[in-house]
């Protein structure tokens, strides 16, 4: 299981501090808004990525659990992507 | 001659099917006006239901739904029979009749609600009992008291007759662009604003307070009131394999006849055109303000989902919008864009920044004073629109601006010459919901 960014769109006020933490993975387009394009977040940068969402004045940025692309032979089925939004990825849980 | 004095049938006899592509609006074309519940009667005959919620009943009408391949007329086209199976399963569910059509071009929910509101209502009910709702909500938008008042007699009327199996009422939400997107319709039934919700997962039901909401489209309703009586092999006698039924289209634009059509999918798109007997055709919009053009010279494709989408158009909301020959594809945009703009909900940065810019590009444009940079930027902006809302309002106004950029690139390239492009002056064609937006 893997985790990618996702943006809340309508709580976002383009802050923009994912883009200053991250900007591996968050692009800010003409207005101030995050750009996040979706793919899952690199091992190296996951515990940055908790600190963005932490760090949200407005908690519009969250991580979503993706099941990882099944290797070749697994007939697994893919489930449903599970979100985990920012309150739940509160400052107390590390 | 008017049917309304004939004998009430009860199920009609297999030779006595109705036939032909006219089905929901048969009432209509008969007597010309209302069908009051004894005309309607007289047309299709009773329908039988079960008294309250039944499982089994359900997974009747889901099953006979799914070999119909009734797909929703909303503008989304989902297949009717998934959200039904999905919804099988809910507890205490409401169902939602969305008859909303805040495309300001459309106007075939309104036309069905006022001749034929039995229909709607037939298939409504079945809907409900099917999915275990023991309510349901009609949602007109508020400015349309005329129809909601007509909803309200029908409603009476089975109340009269005790056909009523199911509570049943008519609510009028503010009648903004957005108000019949259904996250937004359902926050407005729970007593919110109505705004549309961001949803982080799109499976997850949509709900009013706790109960989960089934959200269907009012047309979608009329057709499952018939295949509940008719069943899926007459539904499928009209339309293609791939795309079966028929469908209501709402033309407008550039003719001499706009209105309301019933159509079988994949009659060809020209001959849909020819009902509204326009005068050269330069491009038509198909879907709605949100939907996408299409140039004159694919006319003779066959208005389906699975054909339109070959060449990137989708039926959307069954809005077929006609620009003439002599008309500026970009100008007409521009002016569509403003509203689209306008009509944001306001929630999600990059569509109420992105909008207005990608409208004030187009605007630029179609005056003659952008340039090839504004152009490059228009590109730009309309990617940073797309996909970034909460609901699918900025991905429409980007696919259909986009598709102008293809279909009018002539008018285009004059324009970024800054040369007048022949539709110059041109009044406005397609249809805005208030004064002040004749002109952009």
């Amino acid at each position: 299981m893997s985790e990618r960014l996702r943006v809340d769109p309508v709580r976002c006020d383009a802050f923009g501090y994912c883009a200053e933490l991250l900007p591996e993975l968050v692009t800010l387009d003409e207005w101030g808004y995050p750009i996040l394009d979706g793919a899952p977040v690199p091992a190296g940068l996951v515990e940055l990525a908790r600190l963005a969402v932490r760090q949200c004045p407005r908690r519009a940025l969250f991580l979503e659990q993706v099941p990882d692309p099944a290797p070749p032979r697994a007939m697994r089925r893919p489930r449903a992507p599970r979100v985990t939004t920012a309150r739940h990825a509160g400052p107390t849980r590390r | 001659m008017k049917t309304a004095d004939a004998p009430l049938r009860s199920r009609p006899p297999v030779t006595d099917l109705p036939a032909g592509p006219t089905r929901l609006l048969a009432g209509w074309y008969r007597s010309g006006g209302r069908a009051d519940l004894h005309a309607h009667l007289a047309v299709h005959g009773p329908l039988d239901l079960p008294p309250r919620p039944d499982p089994r009943f359900g997974q009747w009408l889901a099953d006979a739904v799914h070999r119909a391949g009734l797909t929703g007329r909303g503008g989304a086209g989902f297949p009717t029979a998934r959200k039904l199976a999905a919804a099988a399963g809910w507890r205490r569910p409401l169902l939602v009749v969305n008859a909303m059509e805040g495309e300001p071009a459309s106007a075939k929910d309104r036309a069905l609600l006022s001749c034929a509101p039995h229909l709607v209502l037939d298939g409504a009910e079945a809907t409900a009992l099917a999915i275990g709702a023991t309510e349901l909500l009609v949602c007109v938008a508020a400015e349309h008291r005329d129809v909601a008042a007509r909803l309200r007699t029908a409603l009476a009327e089975r109340v009269g007759r005790g056909l009523v199996r199911v509570a049943i009422d008519v609510a009028q939400p503010p009648g903004t662009f957005v108000a019949g997107e259904e996250s937004a319709l359902v926050r407005w039934v729970g007593g919110g604003p109505a705004l549309p919700t961001f949803r982080p997962a799109k499976g997850a039901p949509l709900r009013v307070g706790r109960r989960p909401a089934l959200v269907q489209n009012a047309e979608t309703m009329a057709h499952v009131g018939l295949i509940a009586r008719y069943g899926p092999e007459w539904f499928r006698a009209e339309g293609l394999p791939e795309a079966p039924g028929t469908t209501l289209i709402t033309l407008t634009g550039a003719l001499t006849r706009p209105g309301v059509h019933e159509i079988a999918l994949g009659t060809p798109l020209r001959a849909i055109v020819a009902l509204g007997a326009p005068a050269e055709v330069g491009a038509v919009l198909l879907g709605g303000y949100g939907g996408t053009w299409l140039a004159a010279e694919h006319l003779d494709v066959a208005y389906s989902p699975p054909s339109l989408g070959t060449l990137g158009a989708t039926v959307g909301a069954g809005v077929v919008g006609v620009l003439p020959a002599a008309a500026c594809g970009i100008a007409e945009t521009a002016r569509l864009a403003t509203f689209l703009a306008e009509e944001s909900a306001g929630q999600c940065g990059p569509c109420v920044h992105g909008l207005p810019a990608v409208a004030e590009d187009l605007d630029r444009l179609a005056r003659g004073v952008g340039d090839r940079a504004t152009f490059d930027r228009l590109r730009r902006r309309l990617q940073a629109v797309t996909g970034r809302g909460a609901c699918g309002h900025p991905d429409g106004a980007a696919r259909m601006v986009k598709s102008a950029l293809s279909t009018f690139a002539t008018d285009l390239a004059a324009h970024l010459q800054q040369r007048p492009c022949a539709g110059r002056g041109h009044p406005p064609v397609m249809p805005l919901p208030r004064p002040g937006w004749s002109r952009p």
